[in-house]
């Protein structure tokens, strides 16, 4: 069933982990980027215009 | 005049559910005009993913809890399982820093924020019980752990992490139904209440 | 409005415009979107599973780490041993300043060590003339006297060691435990531990409390999981094993167990959960918190979020 191979991961994180660490904070390195990217994306959706209700409110 | 029919249980309910819930509440085709941003789109996000990790959770009942370990194919379903938890939790958590900056309690909304934070609360429970169903070396050292925490509350006595065929069931059948319930009942909320509006510059006046 | 209106609580009519919206199709959108991106995910990095760690692994590892778990088992001197509730009645457990909690939950899974995961085990094994005898001698021997044989073999503990497919001690007086930790270990070595646990005697099971138990009592699975960066000191209960990402959303329950006075207290399970219980209080109860609701009236974040509403 060599079609199965497909479904291997591409970049398996199966390596041991990083960490980083700050006083007490020790924390993974795909832990930090995972809580980075949720912060980014909250402030990207804070920032970023939404689309199509701007353009209609001017039309208003 | 009231009739009999009036006072049946069944047509007081109809109507009650009606006047809270009338269709162009449940299903709505516009919205106030404030709502245009971003991050109104993380509670459907969140309910996507929910679908998406029951889902994926049928996929994995399908051949039973060993397949995953036995298979690449159960492999690929159990890591499908696993991301679209993690994107769950993802958005869920930018929902809710949103709500609590949008003031979404406001105007009678206790209800709705009050049942949002207990579902959050029913996901990490359902979440831990799936790390500790997984039958490997992360579920043995997970389980070991976690228990002396919860037996220190009293709770190990009943709830037996370390016992599989509990964990397992609490993971796919109790814990999701309550995880569906809560979140069912949040949106409904959220329905009846409508989305909350700005904050009024001066105290009361409506914009 | 009228003069009461409580700008934390209430919440102005709308009495603004509206905007089409098409819930159906934006939950289609979402629901796309994130299946694909879980395709795109699971595809790129898989998801871990490394395997389980058996008694068997442990004892052949390492068969003296193992030996002396089990003489601890019986000097009852392992972390189950002592455990307290819901295992057995060695102490009060865990305190909440004068709560005793899990003591008042009571022994709900009973687990006596020396019985369950010595004799228990061993009883199970086929005939054997030497493990027989020691049975009936352990048997038909009083109480001390037996306490005596196993803190014998406890003196002796620490010169303990594994050749030729034995465990050799220089105990003496131990009357029939030097065969009972022999035999143990090689039953372990053999994986019929591993069953003997499980079942209990029953031909079906799913409940895995007594080998998890016994494993966690010896220092192979917590070196194991050092080495993953799991112990809870390190931050553990957030990671997941290799490089994947774990329970994020724990950080600040893992966080509490990393500074004072919880990291140094004898207490901290008990102590870290019913500070994690009154913060999921506290948020539970945020709308009718004077001060706490508000906070974001206060941050002003929701100009941002308003912005549009705001500019007119």
């Amino acid at each position: 069933m060599a079609w199965i191979s497909f479904l291997a991961a591409l970049i398996p994180l199966d390596g041991l982990g990083h960490y980083l660490h700050w006083g007490v904070i020790d924390i993974s390195v795909a832990n930090f980027i995972v809580i980075l990217l949720m912060i980014a994306t909250f402030v990207a959706a804070l920032l970023l215009p939404f689309p199509g209700r701007s353009r209609r409110k001017e039309s208003k | 005049m009231s009739t009999d029919i009036d006072h049946q249980w069944t047509t007081r309910l109809r109507r009650k559910v009606a006047g809270k819930l009338p269709p162009e509440k449940l299903l709505p085709d516009t919205q106030p005009s404030y709502v245009s941003s971003w991050i109104y789109v993380f509670g459907v996000t969140t309910m996507s993913a929910l679908a998406v990790v029951i889902g994926t959770g049928f996929l994995l009942s399908l051949r039973g809890p060993q397949w995953w370990h036995e298979s690449s194919v159960g492999h690929f379903v159990n890591s499908l399982h696993l991301w679209s938890v993690e994107i769950f939790f993802f958005a869920m958590v930018v929902h809710l820093w949103g709500k609590f900056f949008m003031g979404a309690w406001r105007g009678g909304r206790t209800a709705t924020w009050m049942t949002g934070v207990v579902t959050f609360l029913a996901s990490i429970a359902t979440a831990f019980t799936g790390y500790a169903s997984q039958s490997n070396f992360d579920s043995q050292w997970i389980t070991t752990q976690a228990k002396d925490g919860i037996n220190s509350t009293g709770a190990g006595a009943f709830f037996n992490v370390l016992n599989l065929g509990q964990m397992l069931m609490w993971h796919i059948v109790l814990l999701p139904l309550a995880a569906v319930i809560l979140t069912a009942l949040h949106v409904l909320l959220v329905r009846i209440k409508g989305v909350v509006p700005p904050y009024a510059d001066k105290a009361g006046e409506a914009l | 409005m009228s003069k009461s209106f409580r700008p934390d609580v209430d919440a102005p009519e709308w009495k603004g415009g509206h905007s089409p919206y098409d819930i159906i199709k934006e939950g289609t959108i979402a629901l796309v979107v994130v299946g694909l991106l879980t395709i795109i995910l699971a595809t790129l990095f898989g998801s871990p599973d490394d395997h389980e760690i058996t008694l068997k692994n442990w004892a052949n590892a390492t068969p003296v780490d193992f030996a002396t778990t089990a003489i601890n088992e019986m000097n009852g001197t392992t972390t189950t041993a002592g455990y307290g509730a819901p295992y057995n009645t060695a102490s009060d457990g865990q305190k909440l300043g004068p709560l005793t909690l899990a003591k008042w939950a009571g022994v709900r899974i009973p687990v006596n060590t020396e019985r369950d995961f010595v004799i228990r085990p061993l009883e199970s094994l086929p005939y054997n003339a030497q493990l027989s005898s020691a049975l009936t001698t352990w048997k038909s021997a009083s109480s001390s006297q037996r306490t005596t044989w196993v803190n014998n073999y406890t003196k002796a503990d620490a010169k303990l060691a594994y050749t030729n497919g034995q465990v050799v001690s220089t105990a003496t007086d131990a009357g029939p435990v030097p065969v009972f930790i022999n035999d143990l270990t090689n039953m372990a070595r053999s994986g019929a531990l591993d069953t003997a646990l499980v079942s209990g005697g029953n031909f079906f099971s799913t409940d895995y409390t007594k080998p998890l138990l016994f494993l966690s009592d010896g220092s192979y699975l917590a070196d194991l999981a050092q080495k993953q960066h799991l112990l809870g000191s390190q931050w553990g209960m957030m990671n997941e094993t290799n490089s994947y990402p774990g329970q994020a959303w724990l950080w600040l329950y893992t966080f509490w167990y990393q500074v004072s006075p919880f990291s140094t207290s004898a207490n901290a399970d008990v102590q870290v959960w019913a500070t994690m219980m009154l913060l999921s209080v506290i948020m539970f109860l945020v709308p009718v918190i004077p001060g706490l609701r508000a906070l974001p009236r206060k941050l002003k974040v929701y100009r941002l979020i308003w912005r549009e509403h705001y500019r007119k």
